[in-house]
C-alpha cells in the first residue's frame, strides 16, 4: 500500500531538502517505486539537488490547475529509474495551492507509487499546511538546537491536529531524524544530546546524520549523497534510516567519517 | 570532559539550552490549540468592565510575564474622566 511522506521542520535549512533527495534515492534503490513532490512553491530547490534543474517543463501547480497532465510534469530520474520528481513552480506564488487540487494530485500518485514523500517548505503558512495535509507518515528534521528543537515542537502539534488523518481521528506516524549532528561538540556539552532531543519532543528516533563535508558536495554536483558517495557517514545514515522506515530493525548508531591517520592528524577531512 | 572545562574555563551550554527549552515548550504546549489566550482575556476583561465603565477599547492593555516559578498578569485599564458618572447610572 502506498505511503505519503512528509518531510518538514517548521525552521529552514535544516536539512529537508537534502533528506527528500537521500531517503527518495535510497528507496528507490531498494526497489520501492518512490515520486518526491516539491511543495516550496516560489523558491523550488529539490529539482537542483537532485540534478534535473534543466529537465522541468511542467510543475505541481500546472497539474493542480489542469494546464497539465500528472504523467507530462513527471521526471524520471537517470541513475534511478525507480525515482521520479514532480517539481515545484519557480515563478507562480503559493497560494496558487489548493487543498482539494492537492488531494486530487497525492490522490493519483497513490495509485502508481509506492511512496510519495513531500518535501515541505520551511515555516508553518499554506505550503507546510498542504505538504503535511495528506500525510500518512511524518519525517520531522531537527537540528539539535534550541530554536529547531523548538519549531520541530509545533509541527509536530500541527501533525496531531491539522492533517487529514488528525481530522479522522487517526494518527500520522511521526519520526525524527536528527541532522547536522555532531558527536564531539555534543560530547563537550556545547550541543543538545540525541537524548535531550528525544526527551523534549517525545517522539520516536528514526535516525542519526552526521554533519558531513559529503551532503554539499553530493548538493553541488545535484545528486543525492546516498547515491553520490554512499560509503559516506551521512549516507550509511540515510540508509540505516530508510530500512527502518521498511520496518526492518536496524541497530542505532551514528556513523563516523572514516579518515586516514594523516588527516585526523592534520584535523581535516578527505578531500 | 570535566578536565577539559578545567583548561577551557567554560561550562557546558548544552545543560542550559535544554532547561529553557523544556520550559518554553511546557508553556506553548500548554496554549496550543486555544485562541491566543491574552486576546480573549483582553476581550473578556473588556466585555466585563465596560458593562459598568464607559472605556476606550485601545485603553486596555493585557501583559503577560511567565517566570520559571511565578508568572505575572498585568492589567491596565485607563479610564477618560467622567467614568464615575457612568459608574453611578449603571448601577
Amino acid at each position: 500500500m502506498t505511503k505519503v511522506l512528509v518531510v518538514t521542520s517548521g525552521k529552514g535549512g535544516v536539512g529537508k531538502t537534502t533528506t527528500t533527495a537521500a531517503m527518495g534515492a535510497a528507496l528507490a534503490q531498494a526497489g520501492e517505486k518512490v515520486v518526491v513532490v516539491d511543495f516550496d512553491v516560489g523558491l523550488r530547490n529539490l529539482d537542483l539537488v537532485l540534478g534535473a534543474e534543466r529537465r522541468v517543463v511542467f510543475d505541481l501547480i500546472n497539474v493542480v490547475h489542469g494546464v497539465a497532465k500528472l504523467p507530462q510534469a513527471l521526471i524520471r530520474d537517470k541513475r534511478l529509474e525507480n525515482l521520479w520528481l514532480l517539481p515545484a513552480s519557480q515563478t507562480k506564488d503559493k497560494d496558487a495551492l489548493t487543498e482539494d487540487g492537492v488531494g486530487r494530485v497525492i490522490h493519483e500518485l497513490r495509485k502508481t507509487f509506492d511512496w510519495v514523500i513531500c518535501d515541505s517548505p520551511a515555516g508553518i503558512e499554506r505550503g507546510a499546511m498542504l505538504a503535511m495535509r495528506y500525510a500518512d507518515e511524518a519525517i520531522i528534521v531537527t537540528n539539535p538546537e534550541v530554536s529547531s528543537v523548538r519549531d520541530s515542537d509545533r509541527i509536530i502539534g500541527m501533525l496531531d491536529s491539522k492533517t487529514e488523518r488528525a481530522e479522522n481521528g487517526e494518527r500520522v506516524a511521526k519520526h525524527i531524524l536528527i541532522t547536522r549532528y555532531d558527536a564531539g561538540r555534543a560530547a563537550r556539552g556545547e550541543m543538545l544530546s540525541i537524548e535531550d532531543v528525544l526527551e523534549i519532543l517525545a517522539t520516536p528516533l528514526l535516525g542519526i546524520v552526521p554533519e558531513s563535508q559529503d551532503v554539499l558536495r553530493a548538493s553541488n554536483v545535484g545528486c543525492p549523497v546516498t547515491l553520490n558517495s554512499p560509503a559516506s557517514a551521512p549516507a550509511r545514515a540515510y540508509h540505516d534510516a530508510m530500512r527502518r522506515l521498511l520496518g526492518e530493525e536496524v541497530e542505532m548508531q551514528i556513523p563516523t567519517e572514516r579518515k586516514g591517520l594523516m588527516n585526523l592528524l592534520l584535523g581535516r577531512r578527505a578531500a | 570532559m570535566s578536565v577539559l572545562r578545567l583548561f577551557t574555563g567554560r561550562a557546558a551550554s548544552a545543560p542550559v539550552a535544554r532547561e529553557r527549552l523544556q520550559i518554553l515548550l511546557a508553556h506553548e504546549r500548554s496554549l496550543r490549540g486555544q485562541p491566543d489566550l491574552l486576546m480573549q482575556l483582553r476581550e473578556e476583561i473588556l466585555a466585563v468592565v465596560s458593562r459598568h465603565v464607559l472605556l476606550d477599547p485601545d485603553k486596555v492593555i493585557v501583559r503577560m510575564d511567565r517566570g520559571k516559578h511565578v508568572s505575572t498578569l498585568e492589567v491596565d485599564i485607563e479610564l477618560p474622566n467622567g467614568a464615575d458618572r457612568a459608574f453611578a447610572s449603571a448601577g
